[in-house]
């Protein structure tokens, strides 16, 4: 009876300690979370002028098209997908979710591609880039450790290699997997055009100021493209931070509840192991003072 | 007229000024006052902000773009650090 009780109350022990545990991540992502939401605040504005310029540019050109190299489309021959996921886990599916998001484009999208495997992955965190090797696709690790300091210039690196590698023909398309961030609670998982530009439309809102362009309009836009791709993957990165924080924070938060719960469970059977134990005891001096007693 | 200096990371300097002087792609030059609309892409150098005519603020970037509209300079660059 007395190891039974003993048990129990080390199971109790080791059930507080883990939720000590879940609960302390809850509060550090909860932290952090509210960081990366400041960080994709922070960069809002400087995205939104970067497209107004853009718009108040092409407005202005009478043409209509603008013939640059990294919005050319060509027959897709040769694909890479940028895929982000996390370093580390315990994140809730998060991870397992955008693995899968990349698994099903490839094989929706680009399954003929991937048999001749011409379909490349870059990947963005450790934990993304464990699963797809394992499930034996096309992994290049260059850019795996990003979040170990994530800033905007270590991002540009990456888009400035896609871009690089899109211009010499290595790969016909670019596209990026990774979750946007809704709320805490809800990411969406989401598979993005990176590479050829989508086509800038004509807005009808834009201003049609009588600009002066330095050096010419054509000009400024192929220098404001690459921008614009910076930052979309800046954004993309930022967003997968934001939303790896919230997992992880609803994922501990669940935890710490499903912890309270087994420790209300065990309680139950510990006051029941002790009262069971109480119970006998009695039962033995009782008997026993009835024995002398003859 | 007012500036705006933006990077992804942050603001960088938000203000009413008196001039500004840009790292132009062909050659330096400098907005005041009621300057005409214009864009144009900057390239690597210092940006040097005029508050008033004797203070000045300066930020070296590695490029980006200025738009003037409306006596407002928007200045967006990736990159850019504080000097002095």
């Amino acid at each position: 009876m007395a190891g039974q009780l003993k048990e129990v109350r080390n199971r109790i022990k080791s059930v507080q300690s883990t939720q000590q545990i879940t609960k302390a991540m809850k509060m550090v992502s909860a932290a952090k979370l509210r960081r990366a939401q400041d960080a994709i605040m922070q960069m809002r504005p400087y995205a939104q002028k970067l497209q107004e310029m853009l718009s108040n540019i092409v407005s202005n050109i009478d043409s209509g098209d603008v013939n640059i190299k990294l919005a050319t489309e060509r027959p897709v021959e040769k694909v890479l997908l940028i895929v982000i996921t996390s370093d580390r886990g315990l994140a809730g599916a998060y991870n397992a979710n955008i693995v899968k998001a990349a698994r099903a484009a490839i094989a929706s999208k680009y399954p003929a591609q991937f048999a001749k495997s011409n379909v490349t992955i870059w990947n963005v965190g450790k934990k993304g880039y464990e699963s797809l090797t394992r499930f034996g696709y096309k992994t290049n690790a260059d850019f795996k450790d990003l979040f170990l300091s994530l800033s905007f210039e270590q991002v540009q690196a990456v888009s400035a290699a896609a871009m690089k590698a899109f211009e010499n023909g290595e790969f016909d398309a670019v596209e990026l997997v990774y979750s946007q961030f809704k709320n805490a609670a809800t990411q969406a998982f989401v598979v993005e055009q990176f590479l050829p530009i989508a086509k800038v439309q004509k807005q009808p809102g834009a201003r049609k100021a009588d600009f002066i362009f330095e050096p010419n309009k054509e000009e400024l836009i192929a220098e404001l493209m690459p921008k614009i791709l910076n930052t979309q993957l800046y954004k993309a990165v930022l967003d997968a931070n934001a939303s790896e924080h919230g997992a992880r924070m609803t994922a501990m938060d669940k935890a710490s509840e499903n912890a309270n719960e087994l420790l209300r469970n065990l309680k139950i059977s510990y006051n029941r192991a002790r009262q069971a134990a109480i119970t006998t005891e009695l039962t033995e001096i009782v008997s026993g003072a009835a024995a002398l007693q003859g | 007229m007012t500036l705006e200096i933006l990077t992804p990371e942050k603001r960088l300097y938000s203000g009413d000024v008196y001039g500004i002087q840009l790292p132009g792609i062909d050659g330096l030059f400098e907005v005041l006052d009621k300057h005409a609309p214009l864009v144009s892409a900057l390239s690597k150098g210092t940006v040097k902000v005029l508050q008033d005519k004797t203070r000045t603020e300066r930020f070296s970037i590695q490029g980006g773009f200025v738009e003037v509209l409306n006596n407002k300079a928007t200045v967006l660059v990736e990159g850019a650090t504080a000097l002095d």
